[in-house]
């Protein structure tokens, strides 16, 4: 790329290069692009040619980042609360005068109660994922770091379970991210299938996979096996589509072992040489035939048989896995049994296959091993880290639910002040029941909320508002995967500045140096990121800037070469060196060692009675174009194209009920209810009903008890606390049961 | 001189808006004003799993083919925009010897 990535044209404005990231949020997907400056405002961004990866495509969440930016509601100066909790009054202060009173704070209940008394919430996917951590740790000083999703139903378990099963980072299909030549690298081979579990990467660009790779890849010759409840518009152009009942995935992902196994259509040579427990493996598979699992997950026969003869002959077939594998109780083993369809194809760490990084590298390293700065008696405090330790061994957070306990408890100790960087819980995303969260909140005495709107989270909560910049207005260096698969590496530049905003790592080293000085010797992000990528490319912040894009390249069957176990041994980085289809880790924590089907919590087999006075099963959260969960609800542009939060029924089902197309109907269940808009659709089955997660109104009233409208459309009402996996993974997120009708208000 | 067009490929348009939105942008036209609109047909089932679901965006008489881009030499906004890299603008000429080498689902719009 251009070495140039700041130019001033001849009119005046100013265009600068940039990667982007958040907020407002995606994943660290780092799309190129150029952002105009003229007066002091950003006048338009436009996609970059030169990125290697979106090559001048872009969403449109970056194309009316304007609108964002520079919208009316949004909070650009520090604020202190001058009313009570709940009521629409603030004030402007100083950033001097909001670290005062916050020092002060957070001195007072760590000099009285302990630091652990202070909690920290993070939200998902935004940039704050790698600096709340440190945050806690590092700047505060407490062990009690919180992503508040019950059972950590996002991202986390893929982490984990890759981390005991293969003992590597993050497994992404590979997309040739890794080359600037992309898929004519003589090193890359295209798939001959992708298989896509629970996802829609078009839409959601997971993680810093970059989604219309897929259709990259489409019109290169690759073809497309989904496995959804609901046929996505990529269903429709793929050549199967396993429409299963949610929940049982995990009885289909066995279902297709079984036959792989049975046939012999395995990779003989992988399975000898470099895994751990096959005959076990095999033995557990012969519980699920393809009759049964076609009983049990609605999927039919012909198609389980099929489709398992596809994966075990196509070469490569990587399978991409979603939410669907976290959200779900019994997802640790179906992310296992995922894992074990792929090692046992041959298609690990291959060309055109699934590739596998470190654990954690760079700024992903980093915010683990700030927890190495505290004492160990404090560490040993993290809330439900004793209790949980499959959960506490990978993720350096409290148990999301025990947190929600101890508020409620005061059990081990009572939690009293709190910080909620980019997190807008109480809506309808990472928490279930987040009624209950809103309530146990109360008792926390005084808040920090770090965010760019006035959420509803921020409007019943904080005590001081601390303003973000968007990723137009700070630097910072956009990481796929947070490091666990780092494919490439951008430049996020700021171009510009709106208000008083300060950045994540920015409030981390202002604070820390307040605090902690021993553990903050950068004075600037600049030098911070400088010290991060030295030591590791020989290159500094701002070289990475005049590169723009860093594509670090990539090292197949690194299992053969000692290039994944830390005594440089080959093999895999896991207790046995092997790919373990039999975890000893999960029986050191009394769970199956092997995967196992367990039905839903509730579903019409578990739970009969209930099903028929809620006779639909729930299954939540598929994303659009238009919105980072909830945020850009407040942007024009998007908001007309997205205007309401829809809930998809079928038409036969709905017919039934005298719903029509556009009506307002309640959903409703045993734990909460709530109000969306029908979407009639075959795509559907009559049994199932999807819902919007993420739903609030920035045009309603702020003040409580509105919130903004928060409770009105509050999918996550309906999902229940701690019904999660014996590990402590996983939340029924997308497996529940509920009524729905007509809306007569 | 030849005529210029906008090719669709309405096999890979995923409906995400980009050349809606960024025309909007170039254009800096006004709320409920479109350059190019995106349509939906569908998504129904023809026979037992063989499914109908196409977006397909048409451009108004507000579309010059972003004649100012193209002197600079750049792309129309909406093409170099689309996530689906779904759309060509060209001579119609070259664009329909697209549209028949691949033989499905092309369509060429001369606004
Ligand atoms: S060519 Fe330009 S003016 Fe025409 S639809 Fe595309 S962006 Fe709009
Ligand atoms: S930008 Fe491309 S893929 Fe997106 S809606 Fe328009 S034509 Fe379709």
């Amino acid at each position: 790329m251009d070495k140039d990535w700041k130019i001033q044209q001849p009119d005046g404005t100013l265009t600068v290069r940039t990667c982007g990231w958040s907020p407002p949020g995606d994943h660290p997907v780092g799309c190129g692009m150029k952002l105009h400056i003229k007066d002091g405002r950003l006048v338009k961004v436009e996609g970059d040619p030169e990125h290697p990866i979106s090559q001048g495509r872009l969403c449109v969440r970056c194309l009316t980042l304007p609108e964002y930016v520079h919208h009316p509601q949004r909070i650009i100066y520090p604020m202190k609360r001058v009313g009570k909790k709940g009521e629409d009054k603030w004030q402007r202060i100083s950033w001097d005068e909001a670290m005062d009173i916050i020092c002060d704070k957070i001195r007072y209940f760590t000099d009285n109660y302990g630091a652990e008394s202070i909690v920290v919430f993070g939200g998902t996917g935004r940039e704050a994922c790698l600096y709340y951590y440190p945050l806690a740790f590092s700047s505060i000083g407490t062990p009690n770091c919180c992503y508040p999703l019950s059972g950590w139903s996002c991202y986390g378990p893929r982490c984990s379970i890759t981390d005991y099963i293969l003992g590597a980072g993050y497994p992404e299909i590979d997309f040739a991210g890794y080359y600037p030549d992309r898929y004519d690298n003589p090193n890359y081979k295209l798939p001959e299938y992708v298989v896509i579990w629970g996802k829609n990467p078009l839409m959601s660009n997971p993680d810093g996979f970059y989604g219309h790779s897929i259709i990259d890849m489409m019109k290169r010759g690759t073809k497309i096996i989904c496995v959804d409840p609901r046929i996505h518009w990529l269903g429709t152009r793929a050549e199967h589509v396993l429409q299963l009942r949610p929940g049982s995935d995990t009885a289909l992902a066995l279902g297709l072992l079984n036959v792989i196994i049975n046939e012999d259509l395995y990779d003989h040579d992988f399975v000898e040489n470099w895994t751990y427990g096959f005959e076990e493996l095999k033995e557990r598979v012969q519980e699920y035939p393809p009759e049964k699992v076609a009983e049990i997950t609605w999927v039919p026969k012909e198609q389980i048989i099929e489709v398992a003869r596809i994966i075990g002959t196509a070469k490569p077939c990587p399978i991409q896995w979603g939410l669907a594998v976290d959200e779900n109780p019994n997802g640790v083993q179906l992310g296992h049994a995922i894992l074990a369809l792929i090692a046992i194809t041959g298609n690990l760490d291959v060309p055109g296959g699934i590739t596998i990084g470190p654990p954690a590298a760079l700024m992903g390293k980093w915010r683990m091993e700030t927890r190495s700065q505290l004492p160990d008696e404090l560490w040993a405090k993290r809330i439900g880290a004793e209790e949980w330790p499959a959960l506490s061994t990978a993720m350096a957070t409290t148990h999301p639910d025990e947190t929600l306990d101890t508020l409620e408890t005061g059990k081990p100790y009572k939690l009293r002040m709190g910080w909620f960087n980019s997190s807008n819980f109480i809506s309808a995303t990472c928490s279930a029941q987040p009624d209950r969260w809103y309530r146990a909140l109360q008792s926390l005495e005084f808040n920090v909320v770090q965010d760019t709107f006035m959420t509803p989270t921020a409007m019943a909560f904080a005590d001081i508002f601390l303003p973000l910049p968007t990723f137009a207005e700070h630097d910072g260096v956009v990481l796929t995967h947070f490091g666990r698969n780092a494919i490439f590496m951008g430049a996020m530049n700021k171009a510009f500045e709106v208000g008083e905003c300060k950045s994540d790592i920015e409030v981390c080293i202002e604070l820390g140096k307040r605090l902690h000085p021993e553990h903050w010797p950068w004075d600037t992000a600049e030098e911070f990121f400088d010290d991060q990528l030295k030591p590791e490319f020989g290159f500094d912040f701002n070289d990475l800037r005049e590169k723009g894009v860093f594509q670090p390249s990539y090292e197949y069957k690194k299992y053969e070469k000692g290039l994944l176990r830390f005594d440089g041994e080959p093999g895999f980085n896991t207790v046995t060196g092997m790919v373990e289809l039999c975890s000893t880790l999960f029986e050191a924590w009394g769970e199956d060692p092997l995967p196992y089907y367990k039905e839903p919590h509730y579903s019409p087999y578990s739970t009969p009675e209930l099903f028929k006075e809620y006779p639909f099963i729930l299954t939540t959260g598929a994303r659009t174009f238009t919105s980072f969960h909830s945020e850009h609800r407040q942007v024009p542009s998007l908001r007309e194209i997205t205007p309401d939060p829809i809930v998809e029924i079928n038409p036969e089902a709905a017919e039934k009920l005298g719903i029509k197309d556009g009506d307002w109907v309640y959903l409703e269940n045993m734990f909460g209810k709530c109000k969306q808009k029908a979407k009639l659709t075959k795509t559907i089955d009559s049994k199932v009903v999807h819902a919007s997660h993420g739903w609030w109104y920035p045009e309603k009233p702020a003040e409580e008890p509105s919130l903004f409208g928060v409770w009105e459309s509050n999918i996550n009402t309906l999902i229940p606390h701690k019904h999660i996996g014996k590990l402590g993974f996983g939340a029924p997120f997308k497996s529940l049961i509920c009524k729905v009708y007509k809306a007569e208000d | 001189m030849s005529q210029y067009g906008l090719l669709i490929d309405y096999e890979y348009c995923t409906g995400c808006h980009s050349c809606e939105v960024s025309c909007k942008n170039e254009k800096k036209l006004a709320h409920g004003v479109y350059g190019i609109k995106l349509s939906e047909i569908g998504p129904f089932e023809i026979t037992p799993g063989n499914w109908e679901w196409n977006y397909i965006p048409s451009p108004t008489k507000l579309c010059d083919l972003c004649a100012d881009r193209i002197e600079k030499g750049e792309k129309p906004a909406c093409v170099l925009h689309c996530l689906g890299l779904a759309m060509d603008y060209g001579p119609v000429e070259e664009l329909a010897k697209k549209m028949a080498a691949k033989g499905k689902k092309m369509v060429m719009f001369v606004p």
